[in-house]
């Protein structure tokens, strides 16, 4: 049953993938990214991984996607008539991307060794067991998040001004 | 022999097959930027490609049993987060100053 599941949500991430690469508007992208974005939550459900896949959702699909199709609506780019590569070099890419993905997966041969140290241990993602890891163990890092958030709330700030002075 | 498979999968998902899903997703990543000339298409592809390694990351971490994984996760999609931020907003000035959001017309360094 989780099997299936798992294929259902890899075949759906896969070809919304696909189509966010292949669809010539973009904002028909950002819609096919959201759905890939979601079948990875759904991902992260079957691992256990119940907090992560509710970030993902509210990070993801909540927030940089409505980011990307804000910009896309001030930029007033809906429409199909962009520059593409010339058929030549969409070959090359295309052929690059395949081999890439060939050596990729070839070189993850034999990693079935990988053992599963605690099968009983379900409950590691868990808001309770990630936030004694979050607030004991990565104190210093979590910190250091808000001053990278803050960092990036200035720049972003500063590079939308009009004019600098 | 039931023990042995069971150590090898959760759920009886292998953890091969997420490693084959997150390398076919990395790899559509790479395919979109190298095939769109538009930077938010080319933006989004990079976003996608962090999500697969992300998805892997919680893969191992889940079948470790280990919680430090998805804490890992969860740092990156901060980072993601802000780097989306700052790079949307280089995108608009970009736009602002050369009228368009095709990579090409950024080649002033190209030789």
């Amino acid at each position: 049953m989780t099997l299936y599941i798992f294929y259902f949500l890899s075949f759906l991430a896969v070809l919304s993938a696909f189509m966010v690469v292949y669809s010539k508007n973009p904002v028909h992208s950002v819609l096919y990214l959201i759905i890939t974005f979601f079948s990875i939550a759904g991902h992260y459900i079957l691992l256990n991984a119940q907090f992560l896949a509710a970030v993902h959702v509210i990070v993801y699909a909540g927030a940089i996607m409505v980011l990307f199709l804000y910009v896309i609506m001030m930029l007033n780019l809906n429409k199909d008539t962009e520059a593409q590569k010339s058929n030549y070099l969409k070959l090359a890419a295309t052929v690059a991307g395949g081999i890439f993905m060939i050596v990729f997966i070839g070189s993850l041969k034999g990693v079935e060794k990988i053992e599963n140290l605690s099968a009983a241990n379900q409950s590691a993602g868990l808001i309770k067991n990630l936030g004694q890891v979050l607030y004991k163990d990565y104190m210093l890092p979590f910190e250091m998040a808000s001053i990278l958030f803050l960092s990036a709330m200035v720049g972003a700030v500063m590079l939308g001004k009009n004019e600098l002075k | 022999m039931v023990q042995e498979t069971m150590a090898n999968s959760l759920h009886g998902v292998p953890i091969n097959a997420y490693l084959t899903l997150s390398a076919v997703l990395f790899s559509i990543g790479v395919l979109g930027v190298l095939y769109r000339r538009n930077i938010i298409v080319i933006f989004m592809c990079i976003e996608l490609m962090l999500n697969a390694v992300n998805l892997l990351l919680a893969a191992f971490g889940a079948f470790r049993g280990d919680s430090n994984g998805q804490v890992f996760v969860f740092f990156i999609m901060a980072v993601a987060a802000a780097e989306v931020a700052v790079g949307l907003a280089i995108l608009v000035m970009i736009y602002r100053n050369t009228r368009s959001t095709d990579i090409d017309s950024l080649g002033k360094l190209k030789w």
